[in-house]
């Protein structure tokens, strides 16, 4: 198992935004988060990458504690060393792509592998460009990213999050940002990885996407998982009342 | 005295000017970055006792800044006051010009988005690498112009040292002004100002202008 997140719970203030969320993630599986807005989602990809804190539950990654829950409610996070050993077996990518504008395209691919993961220059750049490759890039090494498409920076965002080699890689919503011409170019991508045996989490909008890359689609809202099955049955035959209506106003 | 004997002489006090200049400019920078950073701790203590020395200095004059920092230490602590003015000069002038640089810094700072830092996080940079490798390279760009326009500021409040009789360029020109009843000496002194800060401008635009390869 890749990743478990067992109970997590988190308010921002007054409100609760997860309220007992557990997802477990095995390896070379694909799962799809959807859901209507503010049903926690992405608060959810936020708590399993660490750029939220929950405020209780449990957070494993290949077996490695990062957070846990002892039974008189207190939750603790590991230390920073042992953090920043389980922050190489996950990467992100992001709705609004957040590549580093004043690096070229390849230094935005190895400046982390290089100077993170302290690898060897030869390699990252031969990584790096195999990766460009896969993603229709290899003309764009040396641009700029103001000098891409949105979907084009997007695809170099993916190989980003690919060059660290991570176990799992996290998607918040990666076409949401996107025009309908450039959403398909990513999502080719990510179909591509699926077939890899890449194991992602998506958080999207995309349903027709949705149900044919994923193993598993789990659908959520106010805070909680309402759904959670293979995408032929929460699709084509949902269980719950909230989940056919919220597929209802995405066919109209 | 002819106009030719007057441009040599301030020229001799001229070396002076660029010595304030570049000094503080040395100084100020780097010390303007870790005012900000002490500004924006999380400490309150720090932060806001950071926030009062740097409103004290950019809300009282340069010029009493000055006096306080050459004769202040003779008047507390019964001190002699240095007779190489250029000391106290340059203290008094990177104090001050830290505070505004680093309202600036920290202005710059606070535009870069916060993906920025969160994509840095997720990829593993430390808080450290971070800032150098990600945020200030950006800053920089983005502070630029309000950075040539102190350093277009510096070059011309670099004739106040004249409060603590400093012999740089400006009061050299005021003494022959005194002594010769002559305006001239202001309007020379007005071309020196007005020819380095085109030199600083032309310096200035060809840095913004390296670093347009990115917006």
């Amino acid at each position: 198992m890749i990743l478990q997140m067992e109970h997590i719970k988190k308010s921002f203030g007054d409100l609760q935004v997860l309220r007992d969320v557990s997802l477990h993630v095995d390896a070379g599986e694909v799962v799809s988060v959807i859901g209507p807005s503010g049903s926690g989602k992405s608060t959810l990809l936020r708590c399993a990458t660490m750029l939220e804190r929950v405020d209780s539950g449990s957070i494993r990654y290949m077996g490695e504690t990062a957070v846990s829950t002892d039974e008189y409610g207190n939750t603790s996070y590991v230390d920073a060393a042992a953090l920043k050993g389980i922050k190489r077996y996950y990467g992100l990518v992001f709705q609004q792509f957040n590549l580093f504008p004043h690096h070229s395209v390849l230094k935005n691919i190895m400046d982390a592998p290089l100077h993170v993961q302290k690898r060897e220059k030869e390699e990252v750049k031969a990584a790096a460009m195999e990766l460009l490759r896969k993603m229709g890039l290899e003309s764009k090494a040396n641009a700029y990213p103001c000098q891409l498409s949105g979907g084009q920076q997007q695809r170099v965002a993916i190989a980003r999050a690919l060059a660290m080699k991570p176990e799992i890689l996290f998607f918040d919503e990666p076409t949401s940002a996107l025009d309908p011409e450039l959403t398909g170019e990513v999502l080719k991508v990510i179909k591509q990885l699926a077939e890899e045996n890449m194991t992602m989490v998506v958080v999207t909008h995309e349903m027709p996407f949705a149900r044919a890359v994923s193993d598993r689609v789990i659908f959520m809202d106010g805070g909680v998982i309402v759904e959670e099955g293979h995408p032929e049955a929460v699709f084509g035959n949902p269980t719950q009342e909230r989940t056919k209506q919220f597929l209802q106003n995405y066919q109209r | 005295m002819t106009l030719w004997t007057m441009v040599i002489k301030m020229s001799e006090g001229f070396g002076k000017t660029c010595a304030i200049f570049f000094l503080t400019l040395i100084f100020a920078l780097p010390l303007g970055m870790v005012v900000a950073l002490l500004r924006k701790s999380k400490n309150k203590i720090i932060s806001n006792s950071v926030r009062f020395i740097i409103s004290v200095l950019r809300g009282t004059p340069l010029m009493l800044q000055l006096l306080a920092v050459t004769y202040g230490p003779y008047y507390l602590f019964d001190i002699s006051v240095s007779r190489n003015k250029l000391i106290p000069v340059v203290i008094a002038f990177s104090i001050n010009y830290a505070a505004y640089f680093a309202e600036i810094y920290r202005g710059g700072i606070e535009s870069i988005s916060v993906g920025q830092y969160e994509a840095a996080e997720v990829l593993g940079y430390t808080r450290a690498q971070t800032f150098m490798r990600i945020i200030l390279p950006q800053v920089i760009k983005r502070i630029l112009p309000s950075v040539t326009n102190e350093i277009v500021t510096l070059v011309k409040d670099t004739s106040m040292a004249f409060t603590v009789s400093y012999q740089e360029m400006f009061t050299i020109g005021k003494q022959i002004a005194n002594s010769q009843t002559s305006f001239l000496p202001f309007v020379v002194a007005g071309v020196f100002y007005f020819v380095f800060n085109a030199a600083v401008d032309f310096v200035m635009g060809k840095t913004e202008k390296m670093l347009d390869y990115y917006q």
